[in-house]
């Protein structure tokens, strides 16, 4: 099928188009090497009856291996990561990823071991996991860590069906989750896969929660806040301790969404802040690679009182030092991921946090929050600020004003590309009117943020002068701005190509 | 401190602080209540420069026995099978793995094209509509395969085969006890699969999915067609968990019935890494693709007509519809799955049913070999592909004879009594196209030896 169709692609005049691997495809063409044959070779057919037997071999490509170095070299090229550029990506904390990290994650003793080994075989495995464990507790401020969950999503579901568990084993069902309307979308899904209903409560006009909405809101029904401290708006909640109080004077529990924990290390912890529960974002603050949308992995934290519920097993560490797999939690919430969690991710960020120590972190955290408050200060005359204060380790900016030129904030974020940035997180939080959301983190440099504060100076005088001009980027991109309606509309998931 | 990541110079941070208009790095922690502040140094391990550091995660690494030095034959849902080495060089390119999620597509068109390539490549191997773009693993994806049926169907009851990998069941159990959904468990009946009779009884017009694997936790081939029919009689959606691998000479799901195929692409290129990251992935019926849980990419065009990729079918997701969404699920193993998709190019037709005949064959001749020692005898007859169960002479005990064929230099096979007492004194064996014969027969002595 692969010739007629580029054939076709090219007569069309898209002959841009990277090709499809399937596109590819020459028949009797391989690009493996399997080990040998060397057992009998039987019959198939008295191993495996025929009629459980494939009635036709999937279509896959058939291609040889510089095809295949080529085609992903190519699509790679069409891609933009941190080590391409600036990527200040509000709420993601795209940081360097340190190369040494994924040296390590790769040691054969790390990357080629299997989960039901006998522990004997696997200690230098369970040690690491046991310090990583330990860090993270005292980074958060918290008692117990379990390193089971794979994101950040699966560390709230995590969370909230251990506050469900205690308020069950309290003999109370509650059934409410409050969450502010700057929160993470996955918050409210989290709160709904755990089977609570949320409420949504607004922010004041500091951008902080309302602490009489939420006064209104806790009653004996609600069993957590979650919130984000700082939050989504790069706000430190200085009534945290009162916060904190509201809820849990209603019996409620106190959740900490770990998402902007690169804004606290060093500097003031969960913990003490009067969180129950805590998530981390490793591909977050612990430097560890977004990989183009996961793997991530997402260590959840919690008081003693919440201890019992954690999900199994816990890296233990008995008296005469060996490391063990602890199953021994009666009341524990159960299992929330196969094995151990996204163990290669915990191998990068346990290098990371060797690679800064105590002091090197908090050192991560001033650099990162004063790069945040430099350009927020650089580019306040140009943009809307709706919260003009000293902001931690990302701000907000609304794109309103431009909104007279007919420019939208989604335009100034195309025309970025064309500069070769990776634009801010845009439209979010919801809260802020054509919300752009700048996190610029520590691994870059006075000069970068300039060079990008220059360059949105720039697009702002070409919104004036030539709105339309920003309306219509990006121009230099592989492809232009994508038909997502139609995406939508008539959804076509996969080449089809053995339909 | 100066360090390598950071590169604020003091001359920067004054600066900085002047532009701010404050007086010192303190002042942009004011806001934060005295009572709250950290009034020491963390105590966390010890900052080592880079060359004590590799050596120290060396020291860790290399008391851990990996699948170099020793020889594997446990599977039980992670295999060890070749990774071609253009894999490892696909997933250096930093443009994919230091990039986050394709938000902004006119840069991320690899990323994006990579995710549909690997859409389809699912969707041809199990012969489903449509797929997403990953799950976190194939245990999670089968508990969301649950929330989907309950969610769709308005039905509270999930009916689980007991031949399920045990921690995808308890996964499952977990997700349930969020939705308070009641999962009825079907237990495996002698000959190694799903007891069909039982299964029958179990399902109702109450139940919202039939939970199954296949091949299933112990090997064993089951019968996906029929255990089809026995959920859609009342109304219940299959879903199958199954080892991709294996679709390279199983016939595929799709087409015995299933409305919803999960899986974990482990055994296609991605290491065992005690356990993940892994990948998982999802697929379903037509019917169900506005239901489906994750992230999905679609194909386009852009303001010029040139072909182009985007996240789409977005008001199932958490960031759109929050509470409302299908699943709470943001970050997937993106990079894993291209590690999947890149093997896939890598065997592509032919390659898939060369290395999973390899797997039975081996398997096969492996069974034999085992099988021939005095007192171990097959567990199930029922038809497998790379791994099968073994009862060891009464009284063995498999946690020592791991330890022993450990000194022998083999990771043995997975003591099945950790899963249930039915199974005492047996052990799971996996033969990957790894091994070779003169591993299996060195195995076959050395496991001779250990049972005494």
């Amino acid at each position: 099928m692969s010739t007629e169709i580029s054939h076709n692609r090219e007569a069309n005049g898209t002959q841009h188009d990277k090709a499809l691997i399937f596109e590819l495809s020459k028949a009797g063409r391989i690009a493996y090497s399997l080990p040998e044959q060397d057992v009998p070779d039987v019959d198939m057919d008295t191993l495996i009856p025929a009629d459980l037997r494939r009635s036709e071999p999937a279509e896959l490509p058939e291609v040889y291996e510089v095809d295949v170095i080529r085609h992903y070299t190519a699509l790679s090229k069409r891609n933009f990561g941190i080590d391409d550029g600036f990527y200040p990506l509000g709420s993601c904390t795209m940081k360097y990823n340190p190369k040494i990290n994924e040296d390590v994650a790769r040691f054969p003793g790390f990357a080629k071991i299997h989960p039901y080994q006998p522990e004997s075989s696997v200690q230098g495995a369970l040690e690491l996991l046991y310090r990583l464990q330990q860090d993270l507790a005292d980074i958060t401020g918290m008692d117990r860590v379990t390193l089971q969950p794979a994101a950040g999503a699966h560390g709230e579901w995590t969370g909230l069906m251990m506050i469900r568990a205690y308020h069950e084993s309290r003999g109370e069902k509650r059934t409410k989750v409050i969450v502010p309307d700057s929160s993470h979308g996955t918050n409210p899904a989290s709160a709904t896969a755990a089977g609570f209903k949320t409420v949504t409560i607004p922010s004041n006009e500091d951008g902080l929660v309302d602490l009489d909405a939420l006064r209104a809101a806790v009653d004996n029904d609600t069993a957590a806040l979650m919130l984000t401290n700082p939050n989504t708006l790069g706000l430190f909640e200085e009534h945290i301790t009162e916060i904190a109080a509201i809820v849990h004077e209603a019996g409620g529990q106190l959740y900490y969404d770990g998402a902007n924990s690169n804004a606290i290390m060093g500097i003031t912890r969960p913990g003490d802040m009067g969180f129950d529960v805590v998530h981390l974002n490793l591909h977050k603050t612990m430097s560890t690679p977004h990989g183009g949308g996961g793997p991530g992995s997402g260590p959840v934290g919690v008081k003693a009182h919440l201890a019992p519920f954690l999900p199994t097993p816990i890296v233990g560490q008995r008296e005469t030092g060996e490391y063990f797999l602890d199953t021994n939690y009666p009341q524990s919430i159960g299992r929330v991921k196969a094995y151990y969690g996204n163990f290669g991710i915990l191998v990068r960020a346990y290098t990371y946090i060797r690679s800064l120590g105590p002091e090197g972190l908090r050192q991560v955290t001033e650099n990162a929050v004063l790069n945040a408050n430099y350009m927020l200060r650089k580019l306040a005359p140009y943009f809307d600020v709706p919260y003009d204060r000293i902001c931690k380790h990302e701000f907000v900016l609304s794109g309103k004003g431009l909104k007279q030129y007919g420019v939208r904030t989604l335009d100034v974020a195309k025309r970025l590309l064309d500069f070769g940035y990776h634009p801010p997180t845009i439209y979010f939080p919801l809260n802020v009117e054509e919300c752009i959301m700048i996190e610029p983190t520590e691994t870059e440099s006075k000069e970068t943020l300039d060079a990008f504060i220059d360059t949105m100076i720039q697009i702002v005088k070409e919104c004036e002068d030539d709105p339309e001009f920003v309306k219509n980027a990006p121009y230099t991109t592989k492809v232009r701005r994508l038909d997502e309606t139609q995406a939508a509309r008539k959804p076509v998931l996969n080449c089809a190509c053995g339909v | 401190m100066m360090h390598r990541y950071l590169p604020m110079t003091e001359e920067n941070r004054k600066e900085m602080l002047a532009a701010v208009g404050v007086d010192d790095i303190e002042q942009l922690f004011q806001d934060i209540p005295d009572e709250v502040r950290l009034k020491r140094s963390l105590q966390v391990s010890e900052r080592l420069d880079e060359r004590s550091l590799l050596r120290y995660m060396r020291g860790l690494s290399g008391q851990n026995a990996d699948f170099d030095q020793y020889v594997s034959f446990l599977g039980a849902g992670l295999y060890d099978h070749h990774v071609p080495v253009v894999l490892n060089h696909v997933l250096s390119r930093s443009e994919f793995y230091t990039a986050y999620t394709p938000y902004q597509p006119e840069i991320s068109q690899g990323e994006l094209q990579a995710i549909f390539e690997f859409q389809s490549y699912i969707c041809e191997l199990t012969g489903m509509a449509v797929a997403n773009a990953s799950m976190y693993d194939g245990a999670t994806a089968l508990g969301e395969a649950a929330a989907l049926a309950a969610n769709t169907s308005r039905r509270k009851r999930i009916v689980l085969s007991e031949a399920v990998h045990p921690e995808a069941r308890q996964i499952v159990a977990t997700v349930a006890s969020g939705l308070s959904l009641d999962v009825v468990e079907v237990p495996c009946g002698q000959d190694g699969v799903t007891d069909a009779v039982r299964l029958k009884e179990a399902v109702d017009e109450h139940t919202a999915a039939v939970l199954v694997q296949s091949p299933n936790f112990f090997g064993c081939i089951e019968d996906v067609r029929g255990l089809a029919a026995a959920a859609h009689v009342s109304g219940a959606l299959l879903a199958v968990s199954v080892n991709p691998l294996t679709l390279g000479l199983l016939e595929a799901p799709g087409k015995l019935g299933a409305d919803i195929v999960v899986g974990d692409a482990q055994p296609f290129g991605i290491s065992a890494s005690f356990g993940g990251p892994t990948c998982g992935f999802f697929a379903v019926s037509e019917a169900h693709m506005r239901k489906m849980p994750g992230r999905v990419v679609g194909q386009t065009t852009d303001r010029d007509g040139k072909r182009g990729f985007v996240l789409t079918l977005q008001a199932r997701e958490q960031h759109i519809r929050r509470e409302k969404a299908t699943s709470n699920i943001c970050s997937n193993q993106a990079l894993l799955a291209l590690a999947a998709s890149v093997y896939l190019s890598v065997m592509g037709k032919q390659g898939m049913q060369d290395a999973a005949k390899l797997n039975v064959n081996k398997a096969h001749y492996a069974r034999q070999a085992l099988t021939a020692i005095p007192g171990v005898t097959a567990l199930y007859e029922a038809p497998f592909f790379n791994e099968f169960a073994l009862r060891l002479p009464a009284g063995t005990s498999v946690e020592a004879v791991n330890e022993a064929l450990l000194a022998s230099g083999y990771i043995g096979g997975l003591d099945l009594g950790r899963v249930g007492a039915d199974w005492e004194g047996c052990m799971l064996v996996a033969v990957t196209e790894c091994r070779t014969r003169e591993e299996i027969d060195g195995f076959a002595r050395a496991l001779e030896v250990a049972i005494g």
